[in-house]
């Protein structure tokens, strides 16, 4: 394969996307960071979250969706800090009808506000009740490869398991648990949540990770927008780096890469 | 007099309203946002015909920054 992206698109729910970096756009200073960030990652799908307006407290508030316009990015509206499976689907469906009928989704049903671990048995509930009202859903999850296995089997249409708890930076904790979910999956596996830096994310996309979600890596960094660019050349290199397929660990057999002959001084025996 | 319960907060209007009336008093006219009225999500193209009674329950959203 060249390295050329187009020739190697995300696809989710039939769609193609050349970028496989999705970005959250919360925690920035403000809505021109966040845009210059959004910009800088070359991402194509970005997440929002659902909230109520404020009704007449502050009517000149800005809008996100001026500075991140549903014309120019694929907009995909999250659950986060929904707690039961009734809540994430009241949320999506108002994200729906906010979003002209949109219905590429984001859903993450969480379990518990200290480590933000996902509620599985909610988010498995309402995953099956979104899949049967028409949404495509993309999928917050832990890493067991079974519960990634059932949210397939239900019709999601990528399943995205953490590296490491939400917001923590702490990276990929359990690559075995991602590498079997990433072999097992027909639909794209995409790592959401644990990314700190660069590094994990290629770490991520070596795996064989169709994607990375992430929003606290490059928010929170110094320079959102540099770590922004640092995001998508990390995602870029990893996938390269999966598709043309690394050199094999060798703990001995060291062999040097220039020619062991011709030498001015023999090597030692 | 009608009572409406938006996003959680009572409040009181003097003459019986509509969706987009609402949003005008609530200075919220042309914004994009959705609309769930006792449980049930009313339509944007709805705004305009969908008459609110007292005692209705609203949630008023907006897409807002998040992950």
């Amino acid at each position: 394969m060249k390295p050329h992206e187009n020739l190697d698109p995300l696809v989710i729910a039939g769609k193609s996307y050349s970028s496989r970096l999705l970005v959250g756009t919360g925690k920035y200073k403000d809505f021109a960071e966040t845009r210059a960030a959004v910009e800088a990652s070359g991402t194509q799908i970005v997440t929002v979250a659902i909230r109520r307006t404020n009704i007449g407290q502050n009517p000149n508030e800005p809008s996100l969706l001026e500075a991140i316009p549903p014309s120019k990015y694929t907009l995909l509206p999250n659950t986060a800090g929904c707690y039961t499976a009734d809540d994430a689907v009241r949320t999506l469906r108002l994200a729906r009808e906010l979003l002209d009928g949109h219905d590429l989704v984001k859903l993450e049903v969480l379990g518990d506000p200290k480590t933000l671990f996902p509620n599985v048995v909610q988010t498995l509930s309402a995953a099956e009740t979104l899949v049967k009202d028409g949404f495509k859903v993309m999928v917050y999850t832990s890493d067991d490869p079974i519960i990634a296995r059932q949210l397939e089997d239900i019709g999601c249409v990528a399943i995205m398991p953490l590296a490491s708890l939400i917001g923590s930076g702490m990276g990929i904790l359990n690559p075995w648990n991602l590498q079997i979910i990433i072999e097992n999956a027909k639909v794209p596996v995409l790592v959401d949540a644990g990314v700190g830096t660069a590094s994990d994310a290629a770490i991520a996309m070596e795996l064989g990770c169709d994607g990375i979600l992430m929003n606290t890596a490059i928010a929170v960094a110094k320079n959102p927008v540099l770590m922004a660019s640092a995001m998508k050349k990390a995602v870029e290199a990893g996938r390269e780096a999966f598709l043309a397929g690394r050199m094999p660990k060798k703990l001995y057999s060291a062999a040097p890469s220039s020619p062991a002959t011709g030498l001015i001084t023999p090597a030692p025996k | 007099m009608i009572s409406l319960t938006i996003n959680g907060e009572p409040r009181q209007f003097a003459k019986p309203l509509n969706c987009s009336d609402l949003l005008q008093e609530l200075k919220l006219g042309g914004k994009r946002v959705a609309i769930e009225r006792n449980g049930e999500i009313v339509p944007r193209s709805r705004f305009p015909e969908q008459a609110l009674a007292d005692g209705d329950k609203l949630e008023i959203v907006v897409a807002v920054g998040g992950g």
